[in-house]
């Protein structure tokens, strides 16, 4: 079962695509996205021994890179798309890896979990707690996720950068949060996914 | 699947009830080499040609019908044919990559046919400088002529043929070896279905090519090499070959390894003060051991011969020196493995293999496995490479 995130976004990945998928887990998108001929080559960035050991043996190619490292390593628009889904929140410099992200691939596509969503906040502003959902299930002091973001921040980022959202899509999974989202989706969506460009 | 016909020790080696033998079921058991002898002319890389040639091969597990599951193995600087199980049930060793070679092993061999052979120019029985060259009766001794890793491609591709083997499914290698799987992929693509480059590089950093060449300067500097003719003066050049052992297995080694095997720890003697002993630390007298061991078996000739050839290989020299090009011509997918700790092929080595295979659109997998063990970790036991390694694999013999 794919996450919900990853069904949109592989929508967005036109045919015969060259993608380079950071932080990929154990190869489900790249493993869908090859299995339904999307792709002509996908190569999947990833660090946790598991997760790698997975992927070779769903044979999706992954290669042993810490992203915090950048991407140093790739040529300029040596990838069509340049994908990464949850893992922005973990980085030390999630704006680097935007402009690394841009420079490596024509687009690229990222998915975040939105901090500004209603039960966050209301974590906040009413249990005065830093929040504990599911998406984000750690505690403040032992969680990888440093750098937070929402909806509204990340498309501030966006505009300082000048870059171009080419596509943005929310997720929720339940209601009213589905109901509302398109109203209102840096309250209502959990998780965001953008479609970006020079 | 697998067309394997042998499931017997299979069930054994499954059963918990035989855990007691599980270590003894995993082995692939009593081996005996082959000698394999090719009665046709060998064209090498340095324009000299080898009218005939024998190739010693140890195989293990069957070749399916269709023959499709063949894995070659190939060795490093002083490795041989001798990768797997025992000769004799009182052999101190198994082969040299027992831990990963037999039943149930990553190297599966209940779902593949491995070949390993002791390569040319070698000195465990194949063609190399203690063979009679034809041309003068003697042996080759210092006369035998250099060799590219290419060489022992062309060999290897003769000794597939004659076991009927049109491509193989894997070719591995570790350090040398995998410069050897290398070159297998760039110049036979059609040949290859996989290939597996561990602890390995494009080519020597020119501290590889320094440490090489000490061990060179101290074997020949040694007064009964006898400028390679040491055979017809009945002697060896012990003293040499064992430093040139010593120099090359402190650099496979790392600190840390050898602090824990070893630390400071005394194997004969006294640092008590007031007291006047000899003292020898454990990693002197293991050194030594080493040195000594190897100078006994080894031939200097082919230690010359074989470090050369490592100095000499760049993959991508005959590609406008640009590995892109090199691998372009390669069909197989490919696994590259590094550890950590391994500063003679360090994983920066590794990672130019990747990211060259990468701009070159092939198919690749990589890990960096973390390790105290220096560039011997290759050879040794650890978890996760031989869970990364036997993934890899066992997905290479669903397809077979």
């Amino acid at each position: 079962m794919l996450r919900i995130d990853l069904d949109i976004l592989q929508q967005w990945i036109t045919p015969d695509s060259r993608v380079l998928d950071l932080g990929c887990g154990q190869g489900d998108l790249l493993r869908a996205l090859t299995d339904n001929h999307q792709i002509i080559e996908g190569y999947g960035l990833e660090i946790d021994p598991e997760n790698i050991a997975t992927c070779i043996g769903k044979g999706v190619n992954v290669i042993e890179q810490d992203l915090n490292e950048g991407l140093s390593n790739f040529a300029d628009d040596s990838f069509d798309i340049v994908v990464m889904t949850y893992s922005l929140q973990v980085l030390r410099r999630p704006d680097l890896m935007i402009d690394e992200m841009l420079r490596v691939g024509r687009e690229c596509i990222v998915t975040f979990p939105n901090f500004g969503h209603i039960r966050t906040r209301c974590s906040l502003l009413f249990r005065g707690r830093m929040p504990v959902t599911k998406q984000l299930s750690h505690q403040w002091y032992d969680t990888p996720n440093i750098h937070f973001c929402t909806v509204r921040d990340f498309e501030d980022l966006c505009r300082l950068k000048g870059i171009r959202i080419l596509d943005r899509s929310v997720v929720a999974e339940q209601n009213p949060d589905k109901a509302l989202k398109a109203l209102w989706p840096n309250a209502f969506g959990t998780t965001a996914i953008y479609r970006l460009t020079r | 699947m697998s067309e394997a016909p042998f499931n017997n020790s299979k069930s054994s080696s499954r059963d918990p009830s035989l855990l007691a033998n599980r270590e003894a079921s995993r082995s692939v058991g009593p081996v005996s080499p082959e000698t394999y002898h090719f009665d046709q002319p060998l064209a090498l890389s340095c324009g000299r040609t080898l009218r005939s040639y024998d190739l010693v091969v140890e195989t293990y597990g069957q070749l399916n019908a269709a023959k499709t599951n063949a894995v070659l193995v190939c060795h490093a600087l002083s490795g041989n044919h001798h990768a797997a199980g025992y000769y004799a049930e009182d052999d101190k060793k198994p082969g040299w990559w027992d831990d990963y070679i037999g039943p149930g092993k990553p190297i599966d061999s209940e779902r593949f046919f491995i070949v390993c052979l002791n390569n040319i120019g070698g000195c465990d029985g194949s063609t190399g400088p203690r063979s009679i060259d034809p041309d003068t009766g003697k042996a080759w001794g210092k006369h035998f002529p250099p060799l590219r890793v290419r060489d022992w491609v062309s060999s290897q591709a003769d000794l597939a043929d004659r076991l009927g083997i049109e491509q193989w499914a894997v070719v591995i290698g570790g350090s040398l070896g995998g410069m050897n799987a290398m070159r297998w992929a760039v110049d036979c693509p059609e040949r290859v279905r996989h290939c597996v480059v561990i602890a390995s590089a494009l080519k020597l950093t020119a501290q590889n090519i320094a440490f090489n060449e000490i061990a060179r300067r101290a074997i020949r500097s040694d007064p009964d090499f006898h400028d390679g003719d040491f055979a017809e003066h009945d002697t060896l050049p012990r003293n040499g070959l064992a430093l040139a052992r010593m120099v090359g297995h402190v650099t496979y080694l790392s600190d840390a390894l050898m602090g824990l095997r070893f630390g400071r720890e005394l194997s004969t003697g006294s640092l008590q003060r007031g007291l006047e002993s000899p003292v020898e630390f454990q990693v002197e007298s293991y050194l030594q051991y080493q040195g000594e061991k190897f100078a006994e078996s080894f031939d200097a000739n082919t230690y010359l011969l074989i470090t050369k050839m490592l100095d000499y290989f760049d993959l991508a020299r005959d590609y406008q020196d640009d590995p892109v090009r090199a691998f372009k011509q390669a069909q197989c997918k490919f696994l590259v493995v590094s550890f950590t700790s391994d500063w003679r092929f360090a994983p920066d080595r590794s990672r130019e293999i990747v990211n060259a295979l990468i701009a070159a659109n092939r198919d690749v997998s990589s890990a960096c496995i973390e390790s105290d063990m220096g560039h011997d970790a290759f050879l040794l036991p650890n978890e996760r490479y031989e869970t990364a390694l036997g993934t890899y694999m066992a997905r290479v013999a669903e397809e077979c």
